[in-house]
């Protein structure tokens, strides 16, 4: 069935082709990745009259920022960047402390409900966060924290289940000798947290702190749903609302989209390795 | 033991110690698990299980209106709704071929990159970039890429000529949903990317170049072995893919709304216009639970199939 190939004649040449190929697809492959994102760009560099010009301009032609300082005075452009950083970093801040409480308690102690804690808020992180959404609506609303900055850092924050998970992971793997060192010298529940498993646990609260700042930087749904007032829209939502009322003013809309981008793509540069680590740790432990 | 038979005796007053001991020894817990506890059975248990409630009655947004009990009159409304077929049918297609289709591409590029080679963590950035765009701007993009005349008209029209040069991509019953799926394709090859990359460090090179020597061709050690010992993390990124794709909302939502026709109206969409522009939160929930017990169903069945022959 299955014949031997026979050895290649001249292995170096099917070497060199080899190389070659896998050159030639991998770079088709990340020209398709990344010609969207510098139509963005270049557009967004660009006069107005240039978008959607026949042939689509990659290079842009005659480049000027002035599409930015029109995307930065329009719509509480910039209202909406200092709603984002302050919705994006109490909301991280709170997931990251109060998540990390929960991964500590839940991976170093045993206490009656510690299962049926864990493994129900394990099990929310199956839901997509729009199933709960109508009724976090009606509870929003009645609790009068709608069209409110404040709504949206505590449905951010109530979003810890990953959180929890991650730093889960790492606490557990944390030498028993250094908390029964602790215990030893009279140091409790609250002590060993913040003076042992804290600071020790940097790296994976680097990685996490990560991973929650661009999930709250970027969320749309929930805070298009919430908020009415335009001085309190989030960058995302801004955004949205600059594409649906300058559809064919292009060059906005981009300066709009690339300002918004900017910070996660370079906090991404920064940080790529705890990218990486992160949704590989979950691969392995999946 | 002998400690537990001592504190078995139940005098009233051991009894009372031991509570008191228990509740020393836990309080400091329970105290550290509060504040996080607290928000996240607010803002995410309560709401879980308040939907399943809501959508047992016709409920009205409206705090001073009544909201009276319906039994299952919104299920059985959605078994009778025909777009809610269509929503579900889009769901489901939508669902496999970005599954399929970002674990096939992604597998790919984890293949080509997973040797020693010059610009291969350039390559990864650039794989990887879509992935880090939060879904409105690369939907806005699409929109941008994708309008009549745009670039994808251009190159495919206009240079190659296989299309016309003016398509309505996302207003075309036919090319709608399609495009939105291009759009989930390409933004999720990179994470699979990383995930096979992962995988594929894991499989030992002296399996390999044993197959090499025993005459096994390329392509054979990649379906016989490669693949073969690829299925857990196959497994793994078919569930979370799956549940993502499921939940995917923000695309349709800016570029389409779910229309043209429903041609795009996926259970999200449709929950969420239900409940937002018709105020119809009983059904909208109903909706979600539904989808919600789509979902719970699929990853178990995902589970089961893809788990079933790991051993190795």
């Amino acid at each position: 069935m299955t014949t031997p190939t026979p050895r290649d004649p001249s292995p170096k040449a099917a070497q060199m082709v080899r190389t070659t190929l896998t050159y030639l697809l991998l770079s088709a492959g990340a020209v398709i990745m990344i010609v969207p994102l510098l139509m963005m760009l270049s557009t967004a560099l660009m006069p107005n009259q240039y978008a959607l010009h026949t042939p689509p301009l990659i290079i842009p032609l005659h480049p000027t920022l002035a599409n930015f300082a029109a995307a930065w005075g329009q719509n509480n452009f910039a209202q909406a960047f200092i709603n984002s950083v302050v919705v994006a970093v109490s909301s991280t801040f709170l997931t990251i402390l109060l998540g990390a409480m929960l991964a500590f308690a839940f991976a170093r102690y045993r206490f009656p409900g510690r299962n049926v804690l864990f493994y129900g808020m394990l099990a929310t992180m199956s839901v997509p966060t729009i199933v709960l959404l109508i009724p976090q609506f009606v509870l929003a609303s009645r609790l009068h924290v709608t069209d409110s900055l404040w709504g949206l850092v505590l449905v951010y924050a109530a979003g810890m289940a990953f959180t929890v998970y991650l730093l889960k992971g790492f606490f557990e793997d944390l030498p028993q000798e250094l908390f029964d060192a602790a215990a030893i010298d009279g140091a409790g529940v609250w002590l060993s947290f913040f003076c042992i498993a804290l600071p020790l646990a940097r790296p994976a609260l680097a990685a996490a702190t990560i991973f929650a700042f661009s999930t709250n930087w970027d969320e749309f749904t929930w805070a298009i749903t919430s908020l009415n007032d335009e001085k309190k829209y989030t960058l995302p939502v801004a955004v949205q609302q600059f594409f649906s009322t300058h559809a064919t003013n292009w060059g906005i809309v981009f300066a709009a989209t690339t300002l918004a981008i900017i910070p996660t793509v370079v906090v991404f540069l920064i940080f790529q390795r705890y990218f990486v680590s992160g949704i590989s740790a979950g691969a392995v432990k999946g | 033991m002998r400690v537990s038979l001592a504190t078995n005796t139940t005098s009233p007053q051991s009894q009372q110690r031991r509570w008191w001991l228990s509740v020393r020894r836990y309080l400091p817990i329970y105290l550290l698990i509060f504040p996080g506890m607290a928000l996240f059975l607010v803002w995410t248990m309560f709401p879980l299980i308040y939907a399943f409630v809501m959508s047992f009655f016709q409920w009205n947004p409206n705090p001073v209106a009544t909201s009276p009990f319906s039994g299952l009159a919104n299920y059985t409304r959605a078994l009778h709704d025909p777009i809610f077929y269509q929503a579900l049918r889009n769901t489901f297609l939508y669902t496999i071929i970005t599954v399929v289709g970002q674990m096939a591409a992604g597998l790919g590029v984890a293949v080509l990159l997973n040797t020693k080679m010059v610009g291969r963590s350039v390559f990864r950035i650039f794989f990887y970039l879509p992935v880090v765009c939060s879904w409105v701007v690369v939907s806005i993009i699409f929109s941008y890429i994708f309008s009549t005349g745009g670039l994808v008209d251009y190159i495919f029209g206009t240079v190659l000529h296989l299309i016309s040069p003016q398509q309505n991509w996302l207003g075309d019953t036919a090319l709608a949903l399609p495009t939105l799926m291009l759009l989930g394709i390409w933004k999720g090859i990179g994470w699979n990317m990383v995930i096979f990359l992962a995988g594929l460090q894991g499989i030992p090179t002296e399996i390999n170049e044993a197959a090499r020597v025993d005459g096994a061709s390329r392509w054979q050690i990649f379906t016989r072995i490669t693949l073969p010992l690829l299925r857990p993390t196959i497994s793994f990124a078919s569930v979370i893919l799956t549940i993502g794709a499921f939940g995917t909302f923000i695309p349709m939502f800016i570029l389409t709304k779910g229309g043209p026709l429903h041609s795009t109206e996926t259970l999200l969409t449709y929950a969420y216009t239900n409940a937002f522009s018709s105020f119809d939160f009983g059904y909208g929930a109903a909706l979600t639970y539904l989808f919600a017990a789509f979902i719970f169903v699929l990853a178990l069945i995902q589970i089961r199939v893809t788990r079933a022959r790991t051993q190795y």
